[in-house]
């Protein structure tokens, strides 16, 4: 067992950094690049990566390393909200099902059920429809289509933890149901919450890179990676940085997460093992 | 079985049910009229209140969506806006590009995943193992269109051994429109089999800790025995849910490979409907994936009972 636990160290150790180094990118991005990541000098157009552009500038010669740094902090802010979002939308439905139970748990969870058995990203693009293509609107759809798989999570989490003696305690010195909800169920849903906003955080870096880069996502000049890369297409030939700096901002970003979420899963949801 | 059968069926038309409704408020969600958002811009007010009636928007509510319902359950899903093309055969004829590229990189995915899965099993915590679970999360930490804009760099623009924009139906010519598909479905398989070999591996390592593992092991059944008739069938079912996810998350996400490989698929006729409001063919594309996720997604369970027969069991 210890080879494996020495690796489960190693990822996680991994993931840390990772992510961490893209959360301090994002963080500084908010208050300073080398470049205003939306200026635009068509004289310094698709410059290779150099000593003033460290990475290079983009077709109307704006500098990749800003946009890029800047892009992370859209990205992050993005699916930090919608986590958030799916998260609180999610817990407090699933508490209330998962407590009150009868008919009102039945039928949130038929509906529920009913919004799981659509692809996630066909769902936020059904939403997407509605409200129309900006950055608030990605939020809300793709907050929308995750929040069910909260649901189902807290939800069961409730039904098994309600059976718990220190409910019926809490319930017997004479807390309301509310006391009881918020200070005795809520806290041991914790973790398999914390497993799941991981996962999703990174799900959700994804869906809206893809959704960027249809242009269905946050709408240019702001730069987020999807749109990034979908510019840097039509000179992907010439300028193969364009191409190549948001891809693997992504991929880090994901891979990250990824690594994060194994470790909290092996450490918080001993079920999995 | 044939309970379980007809359960499982039953349990799919709710979920249908919800899913015409959904699609139904779509159009009537979003902000402004339907009959105008239907006919698009120009129109005259003559066939505004014509459309309007021929739309039912003057009756109540559930009527309208039964008239409309009835109408999807006899394949009538209305006209194009931008080419006043029938929409069911724009979906069909749409849908073989991306059904093709999902079902051949799933396939794919699955013959390199089961393998590696279970060799990653047995190997557990060894030095095979651990790389390949590293190989594929990072896989499955990298984004399919990226992979894809790469690959098309790679041996598209600078090898130059596949094509790189276009589309050739494989009915017209099998072998030149598969050079239009290899590098989307490589792009695919090779980003789900990282999903899949976690899966996979995952569930292995499960059921060879199982009593009935060491027993074939003890009655000296060889390791290749052991691994294909014993562990195997156990460790398939859960990735065989998961593939069902993945098949339907595929149709819904393809768009994004489509838009890098310029393919005419489904996804990317959605993503281009959406741009043109052109809502009749947006709630098509919508109710025909979300019609074949649910039937994917039933016939995975159908199945289950073939690898575990203790699922029909209750």
């Amino acid at each position: 067992m210890s080879a494996s636990r020495h690796r489960w160290h190693f990822n996680a150790v991994v993931g840390y950094s990772l992510v961490g180094a893209i959360a301090l990118i994002a963080a500084v991005a908010v208050f300073w690049t080398p470049y205003d990541p939306l200026h635009l000098s068509v004289r310094n157009k698709l410059q290779a990566p150099s000593l003033a552009h460290w990475l290079g500038t983009d077709e109307l010669g704006r500098d990749v390393a800003s946009r890029a740094m800047a892009g992370a902090a859209t990205s992050c802010w993005v699916a930090l909200l919608t986590v958030l979002f799916a998260v609180t939308s999610g817990t407090v439905i699933g508490l209330l099902a998962g407590f009150i139970r009868g008919w009102t748990d039945r039928i949130v969870m038929a509906f529920n059920d009913t919004l799981l058995a659509f692809p996630g990203i066909l769902l936020a693009l059904a939403i997407m429809v509605i409200i129309g293509a900006n950055q608030y609107g990605i939020i809300i759809a793709l907050g929308l289509a995750y929040a069910p798989m909260v649901v189902r999570v807290v939800r069961g989490s409730v039904l098994s933890i309600r059976e718990k003696e220190y409910i019926e305690a809490s319930v017997m010195i004479g807390n309301s149901p509310v006391v009881t909800m918020l200070r005795h169920v809520l806290p041991n849903c914790v973790a398999p919450i914390a497993v799941l906003a991981t996962s999703m955080f990174g799900w959700v870096i994804l869906s809206e890179s893809a959704l960027s880069f249809l242009g269905l996502g946050v709408p240019p000049p702001a730069p987020t990676w999807g749109n990034m890369l979908s510019g840097s297409r039509s000179h992907i030939q010439s300028a193969v940085w364009l191409g190549l700096v948001p891809g693997v901002c992504i991929s880090l970003t994901l891979l990250g997460v990824n690594l994060l979420g194994d470790h909290l899963r092996d450490r918080l949801d001993p079920r999995i093992h | 079985m044939i309970r379980y059968i007809i359960r499982r069926l039953l349990m799919t038309l709710p979920t249908l049910f919800l899913v015409g409704v959904s699609v139904f408020a779509l159009i009537r969600l979003i902000p402004g009229d339907p009959a105008q958002l239907m006919l698009g811009d120009s129109v005259d007010p003559g066939e505004l209140v014509e459309v309007r009636r021929q739309m039912g928007l003057d009756q109540p509510i559930h009527i309208q969506f039964f008239e409309w319902a009835s109408k999807v359950l006899q394949g009538d899903l209305g006209v194009s806006l931008s080419d006043g093309q029938a929409v069911l055969p724009l979906l069909v004829e749409r849908f073989q590009v991306s059904g093709v590229v999902v079902l051949i990189a799933v396939m794919a995915a699955l013959m390199i995943a089961v393998p590696a899965g279970l060799f990653a099993a047995h190997k557990q915590n060894r030095a095979a193992d651990i790389s390949i679970v590293a190989l594929s999360t990072v896989l499955l930490s990298i984004p399919s269109f990226w992979l894809g804009l790469i690959l098309l760099l790679t041996f598209g623009l600078a090898l130059g051994w596949l094509p790189v924009v276009g589309y050739v139906p494989l009915s017209t010519s099998f072998l030149i429109g598969m050079s239009f598909l290899v590098l989307p479905i490589a792009t695919l398989a090779v980003i789900e089999a990282g999903v899949l070999t976690r899966m996979m591996r995952a569930s292995a390592i499960e059921v060879q800790r199982l009593e009935y593992v060491t027993h074939a092991r003890a009655k000296g059944a060889s390791e290749w025995r052991v691994l294909t008739r014993h562990i195997l069938p156990n460790a398939f079912a859960p990735t065989l849910t998961l593939v069902g996810l993945i098949l339907g998350n595929l149709l819904g996400g393809i768009a994004v490979l489509e838009t890098v490989f310029t393919l005419p698929g489904l996804g990317r006729l959605l993503v281009d409907a959406i741009f043109a409001r052109d809502y009749p063919v947006v709630q098509g594309c919508l109710l025909f994936t979300a019609l074949i996720y649910v039937l994917v997604n039933l016939l995975v369970d159908l199945c289950y009972p073939l690898l575990d027969p203790r699922v029909t069991a209750e």
